[in-house]
């Protein structure tokens, strides 16, 4: 195994897939002659030149759609939007595009498509900059959405997003990209849709994804620490398909849960697995699942006040030692 | 304002192609004249936009394109998917919900599509198909193809950003795509004057380094001619063209909405109607000896039986099964 960071990861897998289907291109702002915003497709345009890593203008919503009909042309895009943000100027070609015409032509014309980019927030770029779009975007059917935590993951979900037939989303992060961590040599897929669990344990299960892994790690080790109890973290890592039966099977095993996000608490993912849990484990629970999320506020600018807005291990274990009724 | 004139020769190749848009004019006539008493019955439902007097806009068009050409449209695009040679049967079944329509019932009036014969839909949101064009004519230069992309769109469109973002990557990246602006004058009850600032659409394409052409709309022969030039620009250079074709459309928006009234005048369409492409193709024919009154009723008849064997097919085929509504959310 290598050690890779997070965005070499992810490097990898564009590079690995471009080598392997002459048919995948990658657009979008600055991936060209500056390298990538974040320096992901770093080497590829001298590697597979411009035809193939296409640089653009300012216009989201413009060479997303060119991504659309490119995939309906017998192409496999991959979109890379310098922020999520951003890309809620694309909305149109994402949700009225990509995830309909597959359904709206009666099958006929499948969208192969990859849109990725960093998504929630980084420090200190204030509300417009620091978003999470997971829950918008996995409300839509037709979309698939994955939200990697780790190198490996970023490497094996982003290939498989390649490969996939459908219109994929990868969240990625901003402050995971220099993240590092060991990548399995060779070949390395994960299946869409399949959760992973980071931490084994017995007593609480923290569900979670993207940037709060880490978090939920974090937390679990104080949780030992402080009063020996042993959480399980579960990475969603796809947000839709949701593996159920990965959580499902996890709160059989602790019977309570926190779920852990960095969106707005208000119809959020968590809101999503706390129905799929109160759904079909009712009787296997032993306390009220709780949530933690982003403060339910535009992202403030001031270091202080965006620290409180953000989930942290600290709020996870106050939530952890509610439904373990410690408090 | 330079109007692009039809050339003519008296080939008997150019008077066949001349019969067939007669013909073909005529089917798209019939058969939204059909959709209009279908709708009017609650056989068609939501919204239903018709094509009448737009005829010799996709007719002239399409007839000057290869049959490995890329097509898209908006909402309104009936007229087009009939012109690409999309069966008359299987458009009426889709505007009738039904499982043998071209979207096997579930895209209905404003998203027909027929992949193999290039027609890509057939897209509801004014404007956003446009880079959709631009992306399908980006897999042609992509895979070395000397095929093109046209993408017919409303005059209410050019005022969405899609457009202008769309017609600078295309210059910019040098896409075979033929961008056919079919200016009826209204979006929906809006008089374009009184939205647009620059109410030539062609103007628009010096923002962009393409080439343009302002087109009569109403002359058939004219609309082919110039989208041949267009055509010529991108299969030899791969550059795209702007095409402002000034047509009229003879009826309401939608189905929905009313013939005339506050934003135009019940004169206006009468006066524009006296300037029908059908009867101006129709006389020209007859002026020059090819087609008589018997020959015109003839193909008038035909284009009938067509439509009414389409609405026959269309009411005798089923609704989707049950099942059908989970199948094609997502690709295998």
């Amino acid at each position: 195994m290598a050690t890779l960071t997070y965005r070499d990861a992810l490097n990898q897998a564009l590079r690995e897939e471009m080598q392997r289907d002459p048919n995948v291109f990658l657009m979008g702002e600055e991936v060209g002659v500056y390298q990538g915003a974040y320096k992901v497709s770093r080497g590829l345009l001298e590697e597979f030149g411009p035809m193939r890593v296409v640089d653009t203008p300012i216009a989201e919503l413009g060479f997303a759609g060119i991504g659309v009909g490119a995939a309906m042309g017998g192409l496999r895009p991959v979109i890379e939007f310098m922020t999520w943000n951003f890309a809620v100027l694309a909305l149109d070609q994402i949700v009225n595009s990509a995830s309909k015409i597959l359904y709206e032509s009666g099958g006929q014309i499948p969208i192969p498509i990859v849109f990725r980019g960093p998504n929630g927030a980084a420090l200190q770029l204030a509300a417009q900059h620091s978003q999470a779009w997971d829950s918008w975007l996995s409300h839509i059917p037709g979309l698939k959405v994955v939200a990697p935590a780790t190198p490996a993951d970023a490497k094996g979900l982003l290939k498989s997003a390649i490969r996939d037939n459908n219109p994929v989303i990868v969240l990625e992060g901003e402050m995971l990209y220099n993240l590092k961590g060991e990548v399995p040599d060779g070949e390395h897929v994960v299946p869409i849709g399949r959760a992973d669990i980071k931490r084994p344990g017995q007593d609480v299960t923290f569900i979670c994804h993207s940037k709060t892994v880490a978090v939920a790690l974090k937390a679990a080790e104080q949780l030992a620490g402080q009063e020996g109890l042993s959480a399980e973290v579960l990475d969603l890592r796809s947000l839709r398909p949701l593996d159920e039966e990965a959580i499902l099977g996890s709160v059989a095993r602790t019977n309570r849960a926190v779920v852990i996000e960095e969106g707005w608490p208000h119809a959020g993912i968590g809101a999503q697995v706390v129905d799929v849990i109160q759904r079909e484990a009712f009787d296997q629970l032993d306390a009220p699942v709780l949530r933690v999320t982003q403060a339910d506020v535009p992202m403030p600018y001031n270091k202080q006040l965006e620290r409180l807005a953000k989930p942290s291990p600290e709020r996870v274990v106050a939530a952890a030692r509610r439904v373990l009724y410690l408090d | 304002m330079a109007t692009a004139t039809a050339q003519t020769t008296n080939t008997s190749a150019q008077r066949e192609l001349e019969r067939r848009m007669l013909r073909q004019m005529l089917l798209i006539r019939r058969f939204e004249e059909k959709a209009a008493e279908a709708y009017a019955l609650g056989k068609i439902g939501g919204f239903c936009h018709l094509y009448i007097g737009q005829e010799a806009v996709a007719v002239g068009s399409l007839a000057a394109l290869r049959d490995d050409d890329y097509v898209i449209s908006s909402y309104r695009e009936h007229g087009q998917a009939l012109a690409r040679g999309v069966p008359a049967n299987a458009l009426m079944a889709e505007l009738f919900g039904k499982a043998t329509g071209c979207s096997k019932g579930k895209g209905g009036s404003m998203h027909l599509f027929d992949a193999g014969r290039r027609f890509m839909g057939g897209h509801g949101i004014v404007g956003g198909h446009i880079p959709l064009a631009a992306g399908l004519g980006f897999a042609i230069r992509y895979q070395r193809g000397d095929q093109l992309c046209i993408c017919y769109f409303g005059e209410a469109a050019v005022n969405i950003g899609a457009f202008h973002e769309t017609l600078n990557m295309a210059s910019v990246y040098k896409l075979p795509v033929i961008f056919l602006c079919e200016n009826n004058r209204y979006g929906m009850g809006t008089a374009f004057e009184r939205v647009a600032a620059v109410t030539d659409v062609v103007e628009h394409a010096c923002s962009y380094d393409m080439a343009a052409e302002l087109v009569n709309g109403m002359d058939v022969l004219a609309v082919y001619e110039a989208t041949r030039r267009a055509a010529e620009r991108a299969r030899k250079g791969g550059r795209p063209t702007l095409l402002e074709v000034r047509t009229y459309r003879f009826m309401g928006h939608s189905m929905s909405d009313p013939l005339h009234g506050v934003y135009r005048t019940k004169e206006e369409v009468e006066e524009q109607r006296k300037r029908d492409p059908i009867s101006q193709l129709a006389g020209k024919l007859k002026e020059e000896g090819v087609l008589d009154e018997a020959g015109l009723d003839a193909l008038d008849a035909e284009a009938r039986a067509e439509v009414e064997d389409a609405v026959r097919f269309a009411d005798q085929s089923p609704d989707p099964a049950p099942t059908e509504l989970t199948t094609h959310v997502l690709a295998d």
